[in-house]
């Protein structure tokens, strides 16, 4: 295809680039530099085919982005440690496993401390050139691993935490974590009785818990840009200390949602703003990713049968406005309408 | 050269001398001191290449020291009581992954009520997490089980506890030789690991096994301990032929030849009943003591051996099995199956309860009149027990236990 400027498309073929800016689907278009970790035949494949994860599953395609692009960054000096989780169990079922890389599961709760030990045994050793990640559901991270995680943050250990969430006990059969969104129906909180689903006024935000342990570096990151993924791993990769990553990856078994609608409810997850797309540095938020358009949580709720309780029989209209309050105070939070307002001036 | 020193600090140099890479530090009494001085050591440069880490937690302690030892570091860490049963689950996935990590437990009681002193509850809750268990009965002893193993630990790739009696021994100060550097350097050979975390040659450690495979695993961890009863006292025969001292194996054996009665103990006690059977001497009755320095793997070949002309065992232990009685008494039933020996039960010490020579010698002759319960509980208040008994017999609401306890001394004082 020869060099085309934006500018000379037709509006049908515009359409085609929804992501521009992203690259996720353009990188024919991008010069090589810029092009993303998948998108080069020496990409390590850290996670290799035959898995057991579900159909659709966020939570393998967004280890296998983060993880591809450390090792890009770390030039293949990278061991990764897991917590015990769904990603854990549908990479090793015995006696196989999908990793590529020297890989470490101990238990559910200890992923951080884990980390620490190895980034420690390499520092002991002189070989400061092996990075180490840690990784872990959002049980792992936000509930039972909580501890272990503040507590790598709070000494800086140099380890990069990647927390892929998909807001719920998956690997047990979709239980609440502090990571379930208020309404979401998962099997602890039944869509039955007067306030279906999980309460309002609970859960934690870990992102900003770690922004305030002054780390160097936090981030969210989405499968639904997967490029924006990868740019915040060689991003976290390139600086030394504790660093973390928070992704979102939607679970279609979980969820009760489409397997081929993965990337798109990420996408509309952010677009809504119930999940804000941001990077913060030494306490600070640095920067975010702004809204290309605003939509109703509304739209990203009606893809996902465990928020139907919320439509069906009737629409739920407070607890709906409750939500939409949720995502306009993490736009206003992030700013994430500043182009709209810069255009307006 | 003999040194005046504090159990506690002793261990941390001969923990020193043993070269650890990594150190995870979480305080926990009575074994604070053992990583105070560790931090010490590390901060003054005395230790040097090593990562002093302070957690958050024992839980976290471990977890570090999991890490730090499957990337291939020398790793060590210490705790006690509340702060071993913190670190359960990473205790049982240490042994399981076959982790050569060494670590001190300052035996201390398991609350609620909550208490500091002295019992072996902590250490037991333990004891079939797969690690191996050895306990120091002096600080000397302490000292040259540490040096012993770390090689133990790494021979067999299987993580080691070194239990020591939490203040009688941890602060007890008195006259020990901390081997140098040197002798330390020529017994233990530099860490070699059988599995290593190394992107040169990525393996997947700690992935999921099912019924196919899993209880050849477990198999083959308890063959590992058994090959632990073979290379205990290889390491503590090489100890000895270097540093002159017979620290470790798997028990000792006191005053045991022609002796029908046996005290069997562990730990710090060994010196009082040894005591008490000498003054008993005098009255006639000869009585050996076997102190075990190894529990697990639990040493069955060896007591039998050193029980072999023993009419009547008494395992004074300091731990309880609630609702069923002693623990290491029920270990050694099982290693005498089918001698004609019988061991009675005597619980003692329970948090830190003094253990007196006059009241073992009493029990002692009641043992060798044969008017010894199965199950004894030395220096029991019977007094203070039947009067909480009659209270809560009296309504539902009798109160919390502990502090209706208290009240009693109060009014009753201790004596029975």
């Amino acid at each position: 295809m020869p060099h085309v400027k934006l500018d000379d498309l037709t509006d049908q073929q515009k359409v085609k680039f929804y992501q521009k800016g992203t690259f996720t689907v353009g990188n024919r278009l991008v010069d090589p530099d810029n092009r993303g970790v998948q998108a080069s035949e020496a990409r390590s494949n850290a996670i290799t085919s035959g898995h057991r994860a579900c159909q659709g599953c966020g939570e393998a395609l967004g280890a296998r982005y983060a993880l591809d692009a450390a090792l890009r960054a770390a030039e293949g000096q990278l061991i990764a440690v897991n917590a015990t989780g769904c990603l854990e169990v549908f990479s090793t079922p015995y006696p196989e496993t999908s990793w590529q890389l020297p890989w470490m599961h101990s238990l559910f709760g200890n992923a951080p401390a884990v980390a620490t030990g190895v980034a420690a045994a390499m520092k002991v050793k002189g070989r400061e050139n092996v990075r180490v990640v840690a990784q872990g559901g959002d049980g792992g991270t936000t509930d039972i691993g909580f501890g272990c995680l503040s507590g790598m943050f709070e000494r800086n250990d140099d380890v990069l935490y990647v927390c892929y969430d998909n807001e719920a006990y998956m690997n047990t059969g979709v239980q609440r974590s502090s990571a379930t969104p208020p309404t979401a129906r998962t099997a602890t909180t039944p869509a039955v009785g007067d306030a279906p689903g999980n309460v309002f006024g609970t859960g934690k935000n870990v992102p900003l818990i770690a922004l305030a342990h002054n780390i160097p570096y936090v981030a969210t990151a989405s499968v639904a840009d997967l490029h924006d993924l990868e740019r915040k791993v060689q991003k976290a990769m390139r600086l030394r200390g504790a660093r973390y990553i928070h992704v979102f990856v939607p679970c279609p078994l979980g969820w009760g949602s489409d397997s081929k609608a993965t990337i798109k409810i990420a996408r509309l997850a952010s677009e809504c703003g119930l999940f804000p797309l941001w990077e913060g540095e030494d306490g600070l938020v640095t920067g975010s990713l702004p809204i290309r358009k605003k939509i109703p949580v509304d739209d990203y709720l009606k893809t996902q049968k465990r928020f139907r309780h919320l439509f069906e029989p009737q629409r739920d209209d407070a607890r709906i406005a409750a939500l939409q309050r949720m995502a306009d105070a993490n736009i206003k939070r992030f700013d994430l309408l500043r182009h709209e307002r810069e255009a307006a001036i | 050269m003999l040194k005046q020193i504090e159990g506690s600090r002793a261990v941390a140099e001969a923990v020193a001398r043993c070269r650890p890479e990594v150190i995870c530090a979480y305080p926990i009494s009575p074994q604070t001191h053992i990583v105070e001085a560790c931090g010490e050591l590390v901060k003054s440069g005395e230790l040097e290449n090593c990562e002093y880490i302070n957690v958050e937690s024992e839980f976290a302690a471990l977890s570090v020291a999991i890490g730090a030892s499957a990337a291939g570091a020398r790793t060590y860490t210490a705790t006690a009581s509340q702060g071993l049963l913190f670190m359960a689950e990473a205790v049982y996935n240490a042994s399981g992954l076959g982790l050569p990590i060494v670590m001190t437990i300052g035996n201390r009681a398991i609350g609620a009520p909550i208490n500091i002193w002295n019992d072996h509850s902590d250490s037991m809750s333990m004891r079939d997490a797969g690690w191996i268990q050895l306990f120091a009965e002096t600080n000397q002893e302490a000292v040259d089980l540490h040096i012993q193993a770390f090689a133990l630990a790494e021979k067999l790739s299987c993580p080691v506890m070194v239990c020591m009696d939490g203040f009688i021994l941890t602060h007890a100060y008195e006259r020990l030789e901390i081997p140098d550097q040197a002798a330390v350097d020529a017994f233990l050979p530099p860490f070699q690991p059988r599995q290593v975390l190394d992107p040169a040659a990525p393996y997947s450690i700690g992935a999921m096994v099912g019924p196919e495979a899993f209880m050849e695993v477990r198999y083959l961890a308890h063959d590992k301990q058994l090959q632990a009863l073979d290379v205990i006292p290889e390491i503590q025969a090489a100890f000895t032929q270097q540093f002159g001292r017979d620290s470790g194996g798997l028990l000792h054996s006191y005053n045991c030849e022609h002796a029908a009665t046996v005290v069997v103990t562990m730990g710090s006690l060994a010196g009082t009943v040894k005591d008490a059977v000498d003054e008993l001497r005098l009255e006639g009755p000869k009585v050996g003591v076997v102190s075990l320095s190894c529990y697990r793997p639990f040493p069955a070949a060896a007591l039998r051996e050193a029980l072999a002309e023993a009419r009547r065992v008494i395992v004074v232990e300091k731990c309880l099995a609630p609702g069923f009685g002693g623990i290491v008494s029920t270990d050694l039933r099982m290693a005498l199956q089918g001698v004609d020996c019988h061991v009675k039960t005597v619980i003692a010490g329970l948090g830190g309860r003094p253990i007196t020579r006059p009241s073992l010698q009493s029990m002692l002759r009641r043992a060798l009149k044969g008017e010894l319960a199965d199950l004894h509980f030395l220096d029991l208040n019977r007094g203070m027990v039947d009067r909480e008994l009659a209270n809560q017999r009296r309504g539902i609401a009798s109160g919390p236990i502990a502090e209706n306890l208290l009240k009693d001394v109060a009014i009753h004082g201790d004596a029975d």
